[in-house]
C-alpha cells in the first residue's frame, strides 16, 4: 500500500518538473500540467505519510531520509498556497524538480516505507523534527522566491526586451512574501530549537556541529528580520541575506545524517 | 426554417479611417440598424468599431440588404464603397467572427476591447437561431483563447509597456507616487495609463510652471519648477520624463543623494524625450530602474513577437471552434428528418397499442405501464443507430442525401405533403 503511493507522488512530481521546464515554450498548457501535476504529486504524498502514520509505532520520520520526505511535502505544501498562480511557475521550475529529486533520495535512504521505532519520545519528535523542518521548508521557499527575485531585478537592471515576456511577481511582491515567510518559519525554528535544547538539558548532552551551525542560522534569520523590519532593509540586499540563511539551512541538512543520525 | 450566415463589412484592412469613418454606425443606432436589416424574419447584427464596419446578416436577400445598408451609410456610389467591402458565407463568416472576437484580426493582435465590443453588438442586435449561435460561440472562442493563450498580457505600447514596467516593479500601482517632468502630450498620455492602473499623479514638474499647473490640476497634483523636481526623488515611486531640453535634466550627481535616503525603495525612471532627459548613469544607481524610448520600443517589439507566437496557438483554438459551428449548420440539414421519423415511429407504436386496447384491457396498471416501456425502448434503440449515423453523415456534408434516402425509405415525404 505505501509502495503504491510512492510512485504516483513521484512520477507526478517528476511530471511537473518536465512541465514547468515546457512552461517557457507553451506557457498556458504547460503551465497548467505543471500545476497539475504538483497537485496531484502532493495528494499522493499526503496519503503517503497519512499511511506512514498509520502503520507505524510511533513517528515515522525519525530516520533522516523519513524526514526528508516528510520535508519535500512540507516545502510543496507551502508552494501549493500561492504557487498555483501563473505568476508563480518559475518558482515551480525550482519546486517540482527538488521535491523529485529528493523524494527519489528518500526512498533510497528507505525514508518512504514503514519508519522504524526510534529510541526518542513522539513528543519530542513532533515538536523538535516537526517544527524544525516547516521552519526549514519556509526557507527553502524564501529561497527560492529570493533567487528569483535576484533573476528578475537583474533582467529589469539591464533593461531586457523580453522582461515581460515571463509572467513573474513584482518585485514588490517577491520581497513582500519571502520576509513573511521568514517571519513564520523563524518563530517555528526557535521553538522546535528551544525543545531540542530542553530535552538536551534533561540529558545531559553537548552543543554538536551541526548544533551550533543551526544557531547560526538562527541568527542569520533573526538578523534578516531585524534588518528588514527595524532597518528597512529590502529588495537585493534582502535577498542576498535569505540566500546566505538558506546556505546554512543546506549545511544543516546535509549535516544531520552525519551527527544526528551516525 | 434557418438562413445562410452573410457577413458584408470593411476593417483596416481594406479601408482607410476616412472611408471606416463614413460606415462607422454610433452606438445609439446599433440597434435600429440591426432591427432594420432583419426585418420581419430575418437576423441581423451590426458590429461596428473604429477599425471595422461589419454586418452579419441571415434570411432571405440578406447580402443584398447589407449591401444596401452599407452604401447608405457611406453615402458612396457602389463602385466607390465595392473595393473596401468583404462578403463571407456560413463557415468562412463564422471563422471571421471567431478570429475577430479572439483580437486575431485586430490592429494589435490579442488586444482585450474587442470581444466586449462583440458582446454589446451581439446584445443590441436582432437575433435568432444562426447570429445566436454563432455570436455565443464567438464569445466563447474569443475568452477561450484569452484564458488559454497569452496573447493579450502583454503591452502594445510604449506607454502602456512602462505601466506594465512599473507593475512588474512595485505589483499593485495604487498608492505608487508618479512625479511628470514636462508637461507635453507625451508624458501626459504615459501618466494616463498609470493613473489607469491606479497609480497617484502626485507631482508635475515643468520649465513653465503655468503648463506644470495645467496638467496637474487634470491628475490633482501638485504643480512644481523643473528645478525642484529632483528634491521630491525622495517620495516619488515612478519618473515619467518628456520634455523638449537638449541637455539632461536629471543628472547622476544631483539624483544619488536623493535616492540614497530611500532604503533599498525601488525607483523607476520612464525617459520618453528625444533627446534623453535622464543621465543614462543613474540606470545604474542601486534600486533605480532606468527605461528610454528604445528601451521600451524593443519591451513593445519583443511582446508584440510573443503576441504573434500566441497567435498561433489562437488560431488553433478559433479554427476548433468553426469546425464545431460547421458540423452545427450541418446538422440542422438532417434535424428536420430526424425528427419527422421519430414522430412517425411513436404514431405506429401509440396506434398499435391503440388496436391491441382489448386485449390489453385485462392487464394491471403496472403491466400496462411495463408494456408502454418496452415498446417505447423498443423504438428508441431501432432508430439510436441510424440517429446517430444521419449526424454524423451531416458532420461529413453528406446529411442531405441522407435525409432523403430516409424520408424516401419511412415515407416521410407523402406525410409532409
Amino acid at each position: 500500500m505505501v509502495e503504491l503511493l510512492f510512485w504516483p507522488a513521484l512520477i507526478a512530481y517528476g511530471e511537473a518538473a518536465v512541465a514547468f521546464v515546457g512552461a517557457s515554450r507553451r506557457p498556458a498548457l504547460a503551465g497548467r500540467l505543471g500545476t497539475w501535476g504538483i497537485r496531484i504529486g502532493w495528494l499522493a504524498q499526503t496519503a503517503l505519510l497519512a499511511a506512514q502514520a498509520a502503520r507505524a509505532d510511533g513517528f515515522p520520520w525519525a530516520s533522516w531520509a523519513g524526514s526528508l520526505n516528510l520535508f519535500v511535502w512540507l516545502v510543496v505544501s507551502g508552494y501549493l498556497i500561492w504557487g498555483c498562480r501563473a505568476r508563480y511557475r518559475l518558482l515551480g521550475l525550482g519546486v517540482a524538480p527538488l521535491a523529485f529529486a529528493l523524494l527519489a533520495l528518500a526512498r533510497v535512504g528507505g525514508g518512504t516505507g514503514i519508519g522504524s521505532e526510534s529510541h526518542y519520545s513522539n513528543l519530542f519528535l513532533v515538536l523538535h523534527v516537526g517544527l524544525v523542518l516547516a521552519a526549514f521548508a519556509g526557507f527553502t521557499l524564501a529561497a527560492g522566491l529570493a533567487g528569483l527575485y535576484l533573476w528578475q531585478e537583474r533582467r529589469l537592471k539591464s533593461r531586457s526586451a523580453s522582461v515581460l515576456r515571463t509572467s513573474v511577481p513584482s518585485l514588490a511582491t517577491l520581497d513582500e512574501l519571502g520576509g513573511r515567510l521568514i517571519a513564520v518559519a523563524l518563530p517555528a525554528l526557535t521553538l522546535g530549537i528551544g525543545v531540542g535544547f530542553l530535552r538536551l538539558r534533561s540529558n545531559g548532552g553537548g552543543i554538536d556541529a551541526l548544533m551550533a551551525v543551526t544557531i547560526v542560522t538562527w541568527l542569520v534569520y533573526g538578523a534578516f528580520l531585524v534588518l528588514r523590519y527595524g532597518a528597512g532593509w529590502r529588495g537585493r540586499r534582502a535577498a542576498y541575506l535569505a540566500l546566505v540563511g538558506f546556505a546554512l539551512v543546506l549545511a544543516v541538512r546535509l549535516g544531520l545524517p552525519v551527527t544526528h543520525f551516525s | 426554417m434557418t438562413g445562410d450566415l452573410i457577413l458584408v463589412g470593411t476593417s483596416h484592412h481594406r479601408a482607410p479611417v476616412e472611408l471606416r469613418e463614413r460606415v462607422a454606425v454610433p452606438r445609439e443606432e446599433i440597434e435600429a440598424l440591426a432591427q432594420t436589416l432583419a426585418g420581419a424574419e430575418g437576423e441581423a447584427v451590426c458590429l461596428s468599431t473604429c477599425n471595422r464596419t461589419e454586418l452579419y446578416v441571415a434570411g432571405a436577400d440578406a447580402e443584398r440588404r447589407a449591401e444596401a445598408a452599407l452604401l447608405e451609410l457611406s453615402g458612396l456610389r457602389e463602385d466607390e464603397l465595392a473595393p473596401a467591402l468583404y462578403r463571407l458565407r456560413d463557415e468562412a463568416a463564422a471563422l471571421h467572427l471567431f478570429r475577430v472576437a479572439a483580437g486575431l484580426d485586430s490592429l494589435v493582435p490579442g488586444e482585450g476591447e474587442i470581444l466586449g465590443q462583440v458582446r454589446s453588438a451581439y446584445e443590441a442586435g436582432a437575433t435568432g437561431s444562426v447570429l445566436d449561435r454563432v455570436f455565443r460561440q464567438a464569445l466563447y472562442a474569443g475568452k477561450k483563447v484569452r484564458a488559454q493563450t497569452a496573447i493579450g498580457e502583454s503591452p502594445a505600447s510604449v506607454s502602456s509597456a512602462a505601466a506594465a514596467l512599473a507593475q512588474q516593479v512595485f505589483g499593485e500601482l495604487r498608492g505608487t507616487r508618479i512625479l511628470v517632468i514636462g508637461a507635453g502630450k507625451v508624458s501626459e498620455l504615459a501618466a494616463r495609463n498609470l493613473l489607469s492602473r491606479g497609480a497617484e499623479i502626485a507631482w508635475v514638474a515643468n520649465r513653465s510652471v503655468d503648463a506644470a499647473a495645467e496638467l496637474a490640476r487634470r491628475f490633482g497634483g501638485e504643480a512644481l519648477p523643473l528645478d525642484r523636481a529632483v528634491g521630491e526623488l525622495r517620495n516619488a515611486d515612478v519618473v515619467v520624463s518628456s520634455t523638449s531640453s537638449p541637455d539632461f535634466v536629471l543628472l547622476r550627481d544631483e539624483v544619488e543623494p536623493a535616492v540614497a535616503g530611500r532604503k533599498g525603495r525601488p525607483l523607476l525612471f520612464v525617459d520618453l524625450a528625444v533627446p534623453r532627459d535622464v543621465d543614462p548613469e543613474i540606470g545604474r544607481l542601486p534600486d533605480c530602474y532606468l527605461y528610454d524610448i528604445d528601451d521600451l520600443e524593443a519591451v513593445v517589439a519583443e511582446t508584440l513577437a510573443g503576441r504573434r507566437q500566441e497567435g498561433k496557438l489562437a488560431e488553433a483554438i478559433v479554427a476548433e471552434e468553426a469546425e464545431r459551428f460547421r458540423e452545427w449548420r450541418a446538422s440542422l440539414d438532417v434535424v428536420p428528418a430526424i425528427a419527422s421519423l421519430r414522430a412517425r415511429a411513436e404514431e405506429i407504436r401509440t396506434a398499435e397499442l391503440a388496436k391491441a386496447e382489448g386485449r390489453l384491457g385485462r392487464l394491471t396498471e403496472g403491466e400496462r405501464h411495463a408494456v408502454e416501456s418496452v415498446t417505447a425502448q423498443i423504438v428508441n434503440k431501432l432508430l439510436h443507430l441510424p440517429t446517430v449515423r444521419m449526424k454524423q453523415a451531416a458532420a461529413a456534408a453528406d446529411g442531405v442525401v441522407y435525409a432523403e434516402a430516409v424520408r424516401h425509405l419511412f415515407g416521410l415525404e407523402e406525410e409532409q405533403r
